[in-house]
This record gives C-alpha cells, sequence and structure tokens, in this order.
C-alpha cells in the first residue's frame, strides 16, 4: 500500500515537473523580448528542476542515491539563479533594452 | 523507452549541428556548441558510456567553450564572408555522404551481441579484469593497465599541446610597449563588482574542488578518473579567473606552479614506467611495484592516473591564462 | 527495428558531413575549427554506438551481480583519449588564429590569401 502511494505521488510530481518544463519552453519561444524569455526559462530551472529531482527521490527511497540527488538539487538551486543573473547583466552591458518588445507597440496600435 | 529518447536526443543533435554551421554570429555558434556537447554527453550516457559522458560534458561542455570564447574575444565576433564555392563544396559533401551512407547498410546491427567488435579482446578484458587488476571500473583497467602505453601517449599530447599554446601566447605582442600589471585595462577585473556571482562563485568553487578530488580517486570504483578530474579541477579555477581576474588568479596558482604541474604529471607516469623496468620488469608493468601483483596493479593505478590529473590540470590552466591575459589590439 | 539502429549510423554520417562542410566551405578560421570539432564528434558517436550490447549495462563489474550483460570497455577507452586529445589540438588551433588575426588583422582565408599573395 506504502508504495502505491509512494509511486503516485512520484508520478504527480514528475508528470507536475515536465508541465512547468514545457510551460518554460513555451515561454521561451513566445516572449516577446529576451529578459521575458529568460524570466520564462527560469521556470524550468526551479519549478521543473524542484518537482523533478522530488519525484526521482522519492523514487529512490532513502538510499545514498537521495542524498545525491539532494545535493544535486541544492547546487542546481544555487547556481541557475545565479547563471540568469549573469546573463541578464551582460545583456544590460551588451546593450539590449529591457523594454517590452513587440507585443506591446501592437497592444497600444490598436 | 529509453531508444526513442535517444533517437529524439539524436534529431536534436542534428538540428543543433545545423544551427551551428547557418549562424553568422560566432559567439551564438560557440554556445550551440556548448548545447550540442551536452546533448551529445546525455547521449553517450544513454549507450552505456558512463566514462565518456562525464568527459565529454567536462571537457567539451565546460573547457571547450571557455577556450574557444577567449579566442573570440582576441578575435572577431562576426563572419564577415560566410561561404565561398557553395556549390562546389555542397556537391563534394553530398557525394561523400552517399558513399558513408553506402557503407553504413553493412554496418552491424545496433546492440547485437554478436557484433565483431564485441569478440576476441573486450570479453578477454571483461573476464581478466578482476583476476589481474581487481577494481570495478574496467574502463580505468583497461585505459590505466592493459592498454597503459596508450594513456601514456596522450599525456604526451596534451603536455606538447599545453607547450604549443605557450609558445605561441606567451610573449608580450608589440614587445617593448607592454604595461605595468597595475595599469591593467577593465578587462582584468573580472565580475569584481558583480555581488551575487562573487559570492555564489567564492562559495562553489570549494565543492567544485572537493568533486574533482572525488572523481580523480574515485576512478576505480566508479565513473571517473584522471581526465575529468583534471577538467575539474582546471574548471574551479577558470571560474575563480571569471569571478575574481585573471591577476588574483595567477597570485592564487602562479604560473611555475602549473608548469610544475604539467611536467611533473608527464613525469610521473614516464617514471612509474621506467621503475617497472628498474624493478626487473617490462616497462609500464605495474605488477612488480607491490608486494603482490593485485596490490602493484592497484599502486600503478593510482599513481598513474595522479600523473595524468595533474597534466592535464596545468595544461588547460596554463591554456587558459595564455588566452586571457594576451592583450587585445 | 533495424530502422531504429540505422537511424544511429545516419545520424552519424550527417553529423560527419555537417561538420565536413563547415570545414571546407567556411571561410572564417574560428568557424573551420568549429566545424572540425562537430567531424570529431560525430566519430565519437560512431564509437559509442557500436560498443552498445542490447540488455547491457556499463561496464563497471560490482560483486553480487548475477550473469551480467556489459557493454564493451574497449571503444570507450579509445574514446576518452580521442576526446581530451580533440580539446588539445583544438587548443593549438585557436592559438595559431590568434596568432594569425595579429600578424595579418584578419581571420578570413581569402583576406589571408589575398594579402599572402602581394
Amino acid at each position: 500500500m506504502m508504495d502505491l502511494i509512494l509511486d503516485v505521488v512520484s508520478w504527480a510530481l514528475l508528470s507536475a515537473g515536465g508541465v512547468f518544463v514545457l510551460i518554460g519552453g513555451i515561454g521561451a519561444l513566445r516572449m516577446p523580448n529576451l529578459y521575458t524569455r529568460m524570466h520564462a526559462a527560469s521556470v524550468t530551472d526551479t519549478m521543473g528542476a524542484v518537482l523533478v529531482l522530488t519525484g526521482v527521490m522519492l523514487q529512490a527511497g532513502l538510499s545514498l542515491a537521495t542524498i545525491k540527488l539532494a545535493a544535486i538539487l541544492l547546487f542546481l538551486l544555487i547556481t541557475s539563479p545565479t547563471a540568469s543573473y549573469a546573463l541578464a547583466s551582460a545583456a544590460l552591458l551588451a546593450g539590449i533594452k529591457p523594454d517590452a518588445g513587440h507585443a506591446a507597440d501592437e497592444a497600444t496600435d490598436s | 523507452m529509453t531508444i526513442v529518447f535517444g533517437i529524439f536526443l539524436l534529431t536534436l543533435l542534428v538540428i543543433t549541428a545545423l544551427g551551428i554551421v547557418h549562424t553568422r554570429n560566432l559567439f551564438v555558434a560557440v554556445m550551440l556548441l556548448g548545447i550540442f556537447s551536452l546533448l551529445i554527453a546525455l547521449n553517450f550516457f544513454i549507450l552505456d558510456a558512463a566514462d565518456v559522458a562525464l568527459t565529454e560534458a567536462a571537457v567539451g561542455a565546460g573547457i571547450s567553450t571557455v577556450l574557444f570564447l577567449g579566442a573570440l574575444a582576441l578575435t572577431s565576433e562576426r563572419e564577415r564572408l560566410g561561404t565561398r564555392h557553395r556549390w562546389l563544396s555542397l556537391a563534394v559533401v553530398a557525394s561523400a555522404t552517399l558513399v558513408v551512407l553506402y557503407a553504413t547498410f553493412d554496418k552491424p546491427r545496433f546492440g547485437d551481441p554478436n557484433a565483431p567488435v564485441h569478440q576476441h579482446v573486450a570479453p578477454w578484458y571483461l573476464e581478466k579484469t578482476p583476476e589481474y587488476v581487481d577494481i570495478p571500473n574496467v574502463v580505468t583497467a583497461v585505459l590505466g593497465s592493459f592498454r597503459g602505453y596508450d594513456t601514456l601517449g596522450e599525456v604526451f599530447v596534451v603536455f606538447t599541446a599545453g607547450i604549443g599554446v605557450l609558445f605561441l601566447l606567451s610573449s608580450r605582442r608589440g614587445g617593448a610597449n607592454h604595461r605595468p600589471p597595475g595599469e591593467r585595462d577593465a578587462s582584468g577585473i573580472g565580475l569584481r563588482e558583480h555581488v551575487i556571482p562573487r559570492v555564489v562563485g567564492r562559495l562553489l568553487v570549494p565543492f567544485i574542488l572537493l568533486f574533482g578530488l572525488y572523481v580523480q580517486f574515485h576512478g576505480e570504483y566508479g565513473p571517473g578518473g584522471g581526465f575529468q578530474a583534471g577538467a575539474l579541477i582546471a574548471a574551479a579555477f577558470i571560474l575563480y579567473a571569471l569571478i575574481e581576474g585573471e591577476d588574483r588568479t595567477l597570485a592564487a596558482v602562479p604560473q611555475r606552479w602549473l608548469n610544475a604541474l604539467m611536467v611533473g604529471g608527464a613525469l610521473l607516469y614516464g617514471g612509474v614506467g621506467l621503475a617497472g623496468i628498474v624493478l626487473g620488469s617490462n616497462f609500464l608493468d605495474y605488477s612488480v611495484l607491490g608486494a603482490d601483483p593485485v596490490a602493484g596493479q592497484h599502486l600503478g593505478i593510482i599513481l598513474i592516473e595522479a600523473g595524468v590529473g595533474m597534466t592535464v590540470t596545468g595544461t588547460l590552466l596554463s591554456i587558459f591564462h595564455a588566452f586571457a591575459a594576451r592583450d587585445r589590439a | 527495428m533495424e530502422l531504429l539502429g540505422l537511424y544511429h549510423y545516419w545520424v552519424f554520417v550527417v553529423l560527419l558531413m555537417i561538420g565536413f562542410y563547415a570545414v571546407v566551405a567556411k571561410v572564417n578560421l574560428i568557424k573551420k575549427l568549429i566545424g572540425l570539432s562537430l567531424f570529431q564528434s560525430a566519430v565519437f558517436l560512431l564509437y559509442i554506438t557500436m560498443s552498445k550490447v542490447s540488455g547491457g549495462t556499463a561496464p563497471i563489474v560490482l560483486p553480487g551481480m548475477v550473469d551480467p550483460l556489459y557493454s564493451n570497455p574497449l571503444p570507450q577507452v579509445l574514446i576518452l583519449t580521442a576526446i581530451v586529445v580533440g580539446i588539445s589540438t583544438t587548443a593549438l588551433g585557436l592559438g595559431i588564429v590568434v596568432r594569425i588575426k595579429e600578424e595579418y588583422g584578419t581571420t578570413e582565408e581569402h583576406e589571408i590569401q589575398e594579402i599572402d599573395r602581394r
């Protein structure tokens, strides 16, 4: 019985993580501007990674693999936002302006 | 199911490669090359090659991207003229494609256990490793012991590449008019004004070094070994150099130490080989190094992996410093 | 099932030819080096594809495994060496390109040949 509950919960977490990765991917494609695209892609790094890794940790049970997965999750959560920050400040330095892009212009035109 | 994932990854590989060749912006091409390396590392892992996946991820996605970016900073970032003789090149490539495609139909079926590559030597390695070398990771046993001569040649190749880059790029350009280090332009400061990368980077560097040492010494029991460890430790120092500036990194690990690491690793490997001769057996025969042959093999593999790790670390860091210290036009 | 296996080899051929096209047709020296790197990665993919055994695992001999089937470790050893040698030659090639840029002022092959002809 416990195994079944664990399986169901981990599958729910994995699917939810997959949904968030998909949302991040769609956002990275459809957003009008570099900064909004990065913001959408960061959903993949945080929510997607947390849910998927927690689901896999539930599958692994209480073993060394779970501790390794927790360490991976910790390092992912520390490094991904830093990478997004470095990317955004590099883009600002390169001169890409954080305006709203073409979508806002079309909205005000119509 | 894994096969479907493998096919998906292969398709992504082809799309990424097409993007790399098509784009005129070299910065984009280098970033896509990093993504390509990570995708191919995933593919290696699906094909049961864990050591190779680790090496490709560390060396291809990490070090190679940094070296290309260093070279791009010293040259130009855009291609001016894209392609010359486009139709002639396409004709040559198309005919070569047809020839190689014709050859793929004679290849053994994917995953066939009776393919010629799985006969003769490979089952002997798998069978005799617990008996002769007694370490779990067969790839490290073959790399270090059964095929140690090839690995010695590889260490010398890495060493030669390091020497070559140092010859090419260590003399100051312009000769007499190089500025004293205190007047270095803003490019030497790194990311010191940015608090977040600085804090996180300084937090991460000791963990990366620890992981590099773990991979170095754990290479006999799981995927790992000298090459991956060398690339990881070099990556830790490169991260430090990107954040704190190249001057401080050279103050932390001077060029003399890097030269000593490069030379010391190759000498250690050669020395272990010569020790085999001195103790009465063949070159690179580790069995005579210890009390019984298996202990000797263990000692020999630990020593040569250390030699490999030292040379790879020293070389990759020297090459990075050679690119980063070069004055821009 | 056979088509599935052939797909791996066809992807190898396509990647090989994409890298080859970049080396032959592109004019920028760094683009040529990137194409060479793609070419090398395609060859690695071929070898590791050949080493896979259906139903096998990574060649790590752990005690207590009953009747295991391992993938071939020999191509993995060869490709480990090849990856490191590849990065060494790429680094050396990039060093040469940087020096060419400093001496000739350009990294485009036709302009370099033009300057040499004068």
